[in-house]
């Protein structure tokens, strides 16, 4: 009966709590980026999925050209080592693009949805820029050890039935993303800058009396919108593997976590990721194994309880998103309303 | 007569392509001294204000702050140049606590500027007890004293104030005027637009009663106070 138990939540972290905390924290990081720039510079940033993709994408150019010279971390990936170089192409490609293209809006003191087709049109054209230079396939970039914990070791370790297995790239995933979030909240909590960011994002007419350079707060966001989405996609990329085609799709569940928790929130932001991410996974999850080991034998499942099949996933993120839409439209965390 | 401390010299202009809204109006204030400007509604109070500060097209006239001409000048180059402005609406930062509300208002000085904090801490006790509470939190009355507080860290020479006391009781609006009085008689000039023309022009060493746009009269508050014309018109007998 214990043992049974003890089987039940194994199982269930291995399918379902560890798998699902760290597509949270991607997608946490993912809403980050999209709820700044939505704090800040206020409209919806739809490039924000192939943002990530040409920050990851540039992230795997590096990490190949590392593995061609044999620099290696390992047993850590390769990639982390490739990161910051990542992020500084990311950085460029966004102050170019604010440069070139929203700079002008900005100045036009254009309507929040013409800023959302400019971005559409941005999106549209990293969505081209990142196949046209790394291909439309899938490309696997991860190396160094894969697991930190193999299902047949524990099982072994613990003499249960039930594996648990824990990737490396989970863990680099988690401890990533506490570290991101730590100093992302430090640096809006406790520096001067940080603050004329919130400033500005809170009352714009107020932040400009008090002397605040609106371009200055606008690079800035740039910067750490940059750094947030080439981490977001490289852990993403490492978990699963890089797709162009998948870090678009990406921008449904990061738009509905952000907007769950509350644009221009980050707090909500981390908060929305994991309420998307653990929806997604429970919902597409057979929970057949656990309620095997959970339920009397006679009360045995028979078919898979599997809700919805996990080709669907993406209707999660928009049923959660027209439910908070209807009843609660600034979030969990009071953002501001669409 | 010696030249104010800061003028708006028969300003004439409007809100961008819009008709003029100022005709040739005339706002002063010495240094240390608390002038007030009235009026009925649609008068022009705010606008002649946001003149002043250079939030709309000053198409005639001069402001002159200190003898220098300061017309062309943005309103974020005129909180270089000492003045501080505190707006009737959306005047705080809600979602950041008190003492961030004042960082931000320092956030053009480069010193040390925790004795300014010091100082506004002292004018309004209150605040300092409530320094970790976001702003959005607090009273109507507490807002206020945030949002002058915030203006006030920049050490300004002239202070302005549009209708600082709208929306708060007779208790509230009371005390920020002792307040504002105690501002004044630091040395900081005072500016300010007043829905509440008898409690105002009481404190005021100048007042300036504006009808469409135009001075309709000008004097000490208490020669306005005692003119019954002004009384009648405007306060109400």
């Amino acid at each position: 009966m214990m043992i049974d138990f003890l089987n039940a939540i194994v199982a269930l972290s291995n399918f379902v709590l560890i798998p699902a905390i760290a597509y949270g924290s991607q997608l946490a990081l993912g809403a980050l980026g999209v709820t700044l720039v939505y704090g800040v510079l206020r409209f919806s940033n739809f490039a924000h999925g192939d943002t990530m993709a040409f920050g990851t994408m540039t992230v795997i150019l590096f990490t190949w050209w590392f593995q061609s010279l044999g620099i290696s971390i390992h047993p850590l990936p390769t990639a982390l080592l490739a990161l910051p170089f990542g992020i500084a192409a990311t950085a460029l490609l966004l102050l170019g693009t604010d440069r070139v293209v929203y700079r002008f809006y900005r100045k036009q003191k254009a309507q929040p949805v013409i800023y959302l087709i400019v971005s559409l049109g941005v999106m549209f054209i990293l969505n081209g820029l990142v196949r046209f230079i790394i291909g439309p396939g899938d490309q696997r970039f991860a190396d160094g050890e894969r697991f930190i914990m193999k299902a047949r070791d524990f099982k072994a370790m613990t003499g249960l039935k039930e594996g648990l297995a824990i990737k490396t790239s989970q863990s680099i995933t988690v401890v990533t993303a506490i570290i991101v979030v730590i100093a992302l909240f430090w640096f809006l909590n406790r520096t001067r800058t940080g603050k004329s960011m919130r400033a500005f994002s809170d009352n714009e007419d107020l932040a400009l009396l008090s002397g605040i350079n609106p371009e200055r707060v606008v690079i800035y966001t740039w910067l750490i919108v940059a750094a947030l989405a080439t981490i977001a996609g490289t852990l993403y990329g490492l978990d699963k593997s890089f797709k162009p085609f998948t870090y678009f799709q990406l921008l449904l569940p990061i738009f509905a976590a952000a907007i769950v928790g509350g644009l221009g929130s980050p707090l909500g932001a981390i908060a929305g990721g994991f309420v998307i991410a653990f929806s997604e996974v429970m919902i597409t999850y057979a929970w057949k194994k656990v309620l095997t080991y959970l339920m009397p034998d006679s009360l045995d499942p028979s078919g898979l309880v599997q809700l919805i099949a996990t080709e669907y996933k993406f209707a999660i993120s928009f049923v959660i998103l027209v439910i908070v839409l209807l009843f609660r439209p600034t979030g969990l965390f009071r953002g501001k309303a669409l | 007569m010696a030249e104010p401390f800061l003028i708006g010299d028969t300003m004439t202009g409007g809100y961008g392509k819009g008709p003029d809204i100022l005709h040739e109006c005339t706002i002063a204030v010495d240094k240390g001294e608390i002038a007030v400007i009235v009026g009925p509604n649609g008068a022009g109070k705010s606008t002649a204000m946001k003149a002043v500060f250079g939030m709309l097209d000053v198409r005639g006239g001069q402001v002159r702050l200190d003898g220098n001409d300061i017309t062309k000048l943005s309103p974020q180059d005129r909180v270089l140049q000492g003045m501080g402005f505190v707006p009737q609406n959306h005047n705080i930062f809600t979602t950041m606590t008190v003492e961030e509300n004042l960082e931000m208002g320092a956030y053009i000085r480069r010193d040390d500027y925790t004795e300014t904090m010091d100082q506004v801490y002292d004018l309004f006790p209150i605040l300092k007890e409530k320094r970790n509470q976001h702003a959005g939190e607090l009273s109507g009355g507490q807002r206020q004293q945030v949002a002058v507080g915030r203006a006030l860290m920049t050490q300004p020479s002239v202070l302005m104030l549009d209708e600082p006391t709208a929306g708060v009781s007779p208790i509230v609006m009371d005390e920020l005027f002792d307040r504002i009085i105690e501002v004044a008689r630091t040395g900081i000039s005072i500016l300010m637009v007043e829905q509440n023309a008898r409690q105002a022009l009481e404190i005021a060493d100048k007042g300036y009663v504006l009808v469409q746009g135009r001075n309709a009269y000008t004097g000490t508050g208490q020669e306005l106070l005692a003119d019954p014309e002004v009384r009648k018109s405007f306060l109400g007998g």
